[in-house]
């Protein structure tokens, strides 16, 4: 790493940050002590912002109450293009590096990611009804979280599709790497094209355009669904490599008696 | 080591190649795009007769008549404008609750001979600001804003505004 000092150089090189956490079983233990507390945080957080967003914050001036369904969708919007992102992250580790988790979290990422986006396709079409007029309209931004959803589910699909997951795996990491042109897309059709969907009120140059009493408790209630999405995702890896670990050990075992048996 | 180089040399090349591919059928899809036209598109192309398309625009104010049809259904004549052109609107049904005047609205129609536009439906397009009824009151009893006359001023004016003291002072700009 360090090339101007010759004792780094001479010294054996230290393992990658990166690969420490490719080890299954240092990942299980690491894993087995952050969950229960990203949990914990996430159920905490999650009480407090939801509590603020559906009682105590101020209805919207010309969207009355209705604005409340905000504090949901936005979150799962944020959620099912961050999500995508760590999965293309994911996907380029498998391919380039052979991660061997980046595989078994990305196969555990997209059922996960295909509900928070499936969640903010209906919120946003229970919002879009009484307000707009219309469930859905094929304007840019609803058509492609709408394809933002079919990747997800068209990965999860694709990585099980196979007998022999490695196939799969890279399969799905190919398909999720070309899917991340439709992240922009989605951020930028509001702005690149007329849509019936409003500009961001959040992400924008200049200062957020909702009043501080709305704009934090839509904060807290993201950070609580990102840490609660963060805390299936990671208990779901943890289910996925133990069941690799079960597999491998069968097989073993199988093999094993196979061998006794014979003369 | 070389053959994770050179995966990841030719990873990056595919998504060059990809990225940009996407950027210029983007590109050229741009115009086409569109969910709906402005009256200035609209003005300066105009479409063929009774090809239904979508108007969108502020509903301009004072423009907006309201009467009951023969059919007992409501009815409403509005114009659509974008600041330099307006069309006007005919419309019977119901109207979405965030129809007002200097209100965005999405309409699906066509444009008939004596050039108005006769809409089957009528969507409102709210622009991206919140606020609590509070702060609102307070801009509006302190001159900044009338919502009938376009949206609302630079949020960094009234974001933080505390609407039970409601110092109208501190809303700078506009």
């Amino acid at each position: 790493m360090d090339a101007t000092s010759p004792i780094a150089a001479a010294a054996p090189r230290p393992p990658r940050p990166l690969h420490r956490f490719a080890h299954p079983g240092r990942f299980l233990r690491a894993s087995g002590r952050v969950l229960p507390w990203l949990a914990a945080a996430a159920l905490a957080v999650l009480a407090v912002g939801l509590a603020w967003a559906l009682a105590f914050s101020p209805p919207d001036w010309q969207q009355g109450e209705t604005v409340r369904i905000m504090y949901v969708h936005v979150p799962m919007a944020w959620l099912a293009m961050g999500g995508y992102l760590a999965l293309a992250l994911a996907s380029a580790a498998a391919l380039v590096w052979r991660h061997p988790l980046a595989d078994l979290f990305a196969r555990e990422l997209s059922p996960a990611g295909a509900v928070v986006t499936a969640l903010c396709l209906a919120t946003g079409s229970l919002w879009g009804k009484p307000m707009w007029g219309t469930w859905w309209v094929w304007d840019a931004r609803l058509t492609s979280v709408l394809v933002l959803f079919f990747l997800w589910l068209g990965h999860a699909a694709l990585v099980r599709a196979f007998d022999e997951p490695e196939r799969g795996a890279r399969a799905g990491a190919i398909l999720a790497l070309i899917g991340v042109v439709n992240l922009p897309i989605v951020k930028f059709s509001v702005d690149w094209w007329n849509t019936l969907h409003q500009p961001a009120s959040v992400t924008r140059l200049g200062a957020p355009a909702l009043h501080v009493d709305i704009l934090y408790p839509l904060l807290v209630c993201a950070l609580g669904f990102a840490l609660a999405f963060a805390a299936v995702v990671l208990a779901r890896t943890r289910a996925a490599v133990m069941e690799r670990r079960i597999r491998a050990l069968e097989l073993a075992r199988a093999r094993r008696e196979e061998r006794g048996a014979a003369p | 080591m070389t053959r994770k180089r050179r995966r990841l040399y030719v990873l990056l090349l595919c998504a060059l190649g990809l990225g940009s591919a996407t950027a210029l059928t983007l590109t050229a899809f741009r115009d086409n795009l569109v969910f709906f036209r402005s009256p200035s598109d609209v003005v300066a192309e105009p479409p063929p007769p009774a090809r239904a398309f979508r108007l969108g625009g502020l509903v301009e104010t004072g423009s907006v008549e309201r009467a009951t049809g023969p059919d007992g259904r409501p009815t409403v004549r509005f114009r659509v404008t974008d600041g330099a052109h307006a069309i006007p609107v005919a419309y019977s049904g119901v109207l979405p609750d965030l129809f007002r005047e200097g209100q965005g609205v999405v309409t699906l129609g066509h444009l008939g001979a004596d050039g108005v536009f006769r809409a089957s439906e009528v969507l409102a397009r709210h622009d991206e600001t919140y606020m609590p009824p509070e702060v609102a009151e307070a801009l509006k009893r302190a001159g900044h804003w009338n919502p009938a006359q376009g949206g609302a001023p630079p949020a960094a004016g009234w974001n933080t505004l505390d609407p039970a003291r409601a110092a109208p002072a501190r809303s700078g700009g506009s």
